[in-house]
């Protein structure tokens, strides 16, 4: 297909193959070593350093620490609760357990799976027992499953939609838990990027914190 | 809370995006094309005595055989690299964790996919790769891979911009210039951003941290080999464990992001990608994310029209690429927007679909990256993929069939489109009975051979590759999720492969023999079978001699080329994907939703 007429340009170097590659070898090997040690040793190890000394708390994983410094979690990733004293987090699909950090990932369900009108259906069930009395339409977030299985956040709606339960089973005034979660609510960037939120385990520690 | 409706929210962030984008890429078009030209010189001591070392003359260009032939072996070294560290990373430093070697199809996969710019993950990051394997293997082909398709673009550029020249350029000059001029301080700026965003970055052993309330949970039992014991119905036997405790992982995270965006490449350092909270912490780390995918395929746009000498021409195609673009955030964020039926009845609120979504993202910021993604070659994602609606996952696939054309990967997206611009103006020539010419070469049988083998060899390793899967047993193994959906998450393979994206419906198991060696087909295929061609278009065109404009000439340039072009892309990705489409999303769609 290749005729000479039409391609003035891919007649020129007609030669060999094994004479082709003979000056390509030396470059190809020796720029491969020195832009590998470049781009895959000095340049991460550049910005470790650069993150340790800039940023120590992001670069470490943004661990909480207790009074006595050791850590108690991370404020970027999500823990499990389903006991009725605690605000629950998004549903997380991670195995074996929920929120497993080695596994991040979500459950992938279509939403024409049944088994995914059967996750909502048991997710809404242990939501209404846990907290009979509340028909307040359930914020999507409690019942859909987050996409790294790790998400730290909730929405505020789905906070205050806890807050009644939370307040009764800790014997604490509705409002003050309210006030908590306003205190621990964080919203859009600029007012326009990414949605209102509320750390769940934050949220939690403080709770435990009122309690001491 | 702000009283803003979420349709306003979602334009005011779609402009922020492109006002920024533009503002970014602007000026970075213009030293890139100095970059490529060799008149950025602060380096060139030290660049002088490299081309010494490594035995190049930089003065002595390629003609496009050899620039292929250089292209291609230097990507077989990087093949060979990622797939040995994969193999004996267990017995090589930065391995905390200790991880073992993979197993060989999963490594030659790997390798195949970081290869070329796919990233394609069929493994979980943070349970198998040690840290060396990620720096040194995988964030080393995220430069080279950008690098490479940085250095095809130049030398299609240079064919276009000469004229009766036997040669397109120096592959390594481009390729080292492209990963120490461009591609490392655009990474070096974005990492910085993100670690102080909060993504992570240490070379520390996995963490240990107490859970604020203990977890039971049910798992396979095993026994005292590892096996997993089997109960009297024959399924694995489940017994209950409590764990009191969460195993964090760590590792030099935002180093690895920043290239992974800027170079479109998308293979994530953990299995959940930029959905995970220590990829993509916040709002403003996303914006940084997704600036950082389009930032440089915007800026080669600039540096086209420059080096070309009609800037106009860079303009007429970043139009048409911003025309596609903002349609399909729209149709992502409506079709997100919507919320399924099966949770309204159920009581939950209807905000849209939350399924695979991060609440810091919610449906504006996920809608918005899985345009930007797909339109890119990048493949990172922010939310689960296979649980959007189903329109809101067949406009990212649709993008990527269109031959990721909307912005597109480094060097891939401009040299793609490109492609189309010829074949746009060859279709025009038809139609007036004109030889076609474009920025003054004329268009001739050979150059339209190879943009057919161009245009043509993506469709045929979808379609062929996801007829392959569905009919054999091995194939539909992989399938999650039942029905129409389940058709969609092999063509969303298939589509991803081949046109080296890397996002996928991750339902799919694919790290299976069959898989792997299916994906790593499409993705090689996908990649050369297109850079080749390329090349021999700018090896012809550089050669050919310029034509004056005439009266008859098409302008490629303007509001009318922007409108031709456009169709060109979109009439080709329509044609040949529809009834495919018609088959897993659209189905699912009038499932989802029927119609009243």
């Amino acid at each position: 297909m290749n005729s000479p007429t039409l391609t003035p340009a891919a007649g020129a170097a007609q030669t060999s193959a094994p004479r082709e590659t003979a000056g390509l070898w030396r470059p190809a090997l020796s720029l491969f070593v020195l832009l590998s040690a470049l781009t895959g040793l000095a340049y991460p190890l550049a910005v470790t350093g650069i993150a340790a000394v800039a940023f120590p708390y992001q670069a470490h994983g943004s661990l909480i620490a207790a009074k006595d410094g050791k850590a108690v979690g991370s404020a970027l990733i999500g823990q499990p609760f389903s006991s009725p004293r605690y605000f629950w987090g998004r549903p997380s699909a991670t195995a074996p357990q929920p929120d497993n950090a080695l596994a991040s990932g979500g459950s992938n369900l279509g939403p024409t799976n049944p088994a995914q009108v059967e996750a909502v259906a048991a997710r809404v069930a242990a939501l209404k027992a846990a907290d009979p009395g509340n028909n307040a339409p359930i914020p999507q977030d409690l019942v859909t499953a987050s996409g790294s299985g790790l998400d730290p956040h909730i929405s505020p709606e789905a906070a205050l939609y806890q807050a009644a339960r939370v307040a009764r089973v800790r014997g604490l005034g509705q409002s003050e838990v309210e006030a908590l979660i306003e205190r621990h609510t964080e919203g859009r960037t600029w007012g326009l990027l990414g949605e209102p939120r509320v750390n769940v385990l934050q949220l939690n520690l403080a709770l435990d914190a009122l309690h001491r | 809370m702000n009283g803003l409706s979420p349709s306003v929210l979602a334009a005011g962030q779609l402009i922020v995006y492109l006002v920024l984008l533009l503002a970014l890429a602007w000026p970075l078009g213009g030293y890139i094309a100095r970059v490529f030209d060799g008149r950025i010189r602060f380096g060139a001591a030290l660049e002088a005595r490299i081309y010494r070392l490594c035995g190049i003359d930089p003065a002595q260009e390629m003609g496009w055989k050899r620039y292929a032939l250089a292209v291609l072996l230097f990507n077989a070294l990087g093949f060979a690299a990622v797939f040995a560290l994969q193999l004996l990373q267990g017995a090589l430093p930065f391995n905390p964790e200790g991880f073992g070697a993979m197993t060989w199809d999963s490594a030659l996969n790997t390798a195949v996919s970081f290869v070329t710019n796919t990233n394609w993950q069929g493994y979980s990051g943070e349970s198998t790769m040690s840290y060396l394997t990620q720096m040194l293997a995988l964030a080393v082909q995220n430069f080279f891979s950008a690098a490479t398709g940085l250095a095809v673009v130049m030398a299609l550029i240079r064919g276009l911009a000469r004229h009766s020249a036997q040669t397109i350029g120096n592959f390594w000059v481009d390729l080292g210039r492209g990963t120490a001029y461009v591609l490392l301080p655009v990474s070096f700026v974005v990492a910085l951003l993100l670690a102080g965003g909060g993504v992570i970055q240490n070379l520390d052993g996995y963490k240990t941290v107490p859970l604020a309330e203990p977890v039971t949970f049910s798992q396979p039992k095993v026994d005292a080999a590892g096996q997993p014991v089997l109960g009297a119905d024959g399924k694995p036997a489940m017994e209950e464990a409590t764990t009191r405790e969460q195993r964090l992982p760590m590792g030099p995270v935002a180093s690895q992001e920043a290239i992974k965006m800027a170079g479109t490449n998308g293979g994530g350092f953990f299995n959940a990608n930029s959905a995970h909270p220590y990829e993509n912490p916040t709002p403003f780390t996303n914006l940084v994310e997704m600036l950082a995918i389009f930032l440089i395929p915007a800026a080669l746009c600039f540096s086209f029209g420059q080096m070309v000498g009609d800037r106009r021409q860079g303009w007429t195609v970043l139009a048409t690429m911003t025309l596609l673009f903002v349609i399909a955030v729209v149709a992502v964020t409506a079709a997100e927007s919507q919320t399924p039926g099966y949770l309204t009845a159920q009581g939950a609120t209807a905000v849209g679909n939350l399924e695979g979504k991060e609440v810091r993202f919610g449906i504006n910021a996920t809608s918005l990256f899985v345009a930007i993604t797909t339109g890119a070659s990048c493949g990172a994602v922010n939310a689960m993929h296979d649980s959007l609606t189903p329109l809101g996952g067949l406009v990212p696939m649709l993008l990527m069939q269109l031959g990721e054309v909307v912005f597109g990967g480094v060097g891939t997206g401009l040299y793609s489109m490109l492609v189309f611009a010829i074949l746009a103006v060859f279709l025009a020539g038809l139609m007036v009975g004109r030889t076609p010419e474009y920025l003054g070469k004329k268009i001739e049988s050979w150059e339209m051979k190879m943009i057919s083998v161009a245009i043509l060899i993506t469709p045929f390793l979808v379609l062929a590759g996801t007829a392959a899967a569905v009919m054999t047993e091995a194939g539909r193994a992989g399938i999650l999720n039942p029905g129409a959906h389940g058709f969609s998450e092999v063509l969303y393979a298939l589509v991803s492969a081949a046109n080296n994206n890397g996002s996928a419906f991750a339902g799919l198991s694919a790290n299976t023999p069959f898989w792997n060696l299916l994906t790593a087909v499409a993705m090689a295929f996908g990649r050369f079978g297109v850079i080749l061609p390329v090349l021999a278009v700018a090896g012809s065109l550089a050669a050919k001699k310029r034509i004056r404009e005439g009266a008859g000439t098409l302008p490629t340039h303007g509001t009318l080329f922007v409108v031709l072009l456009g169709a060109t892309v979109l009439i080709v990705g329509a044609l040949t994907y529809l009834p495919s489409l018609a088959l897993g999303p659209i189905v699912e769609h009038l499932i989802l939703f029927p119609a009243h």
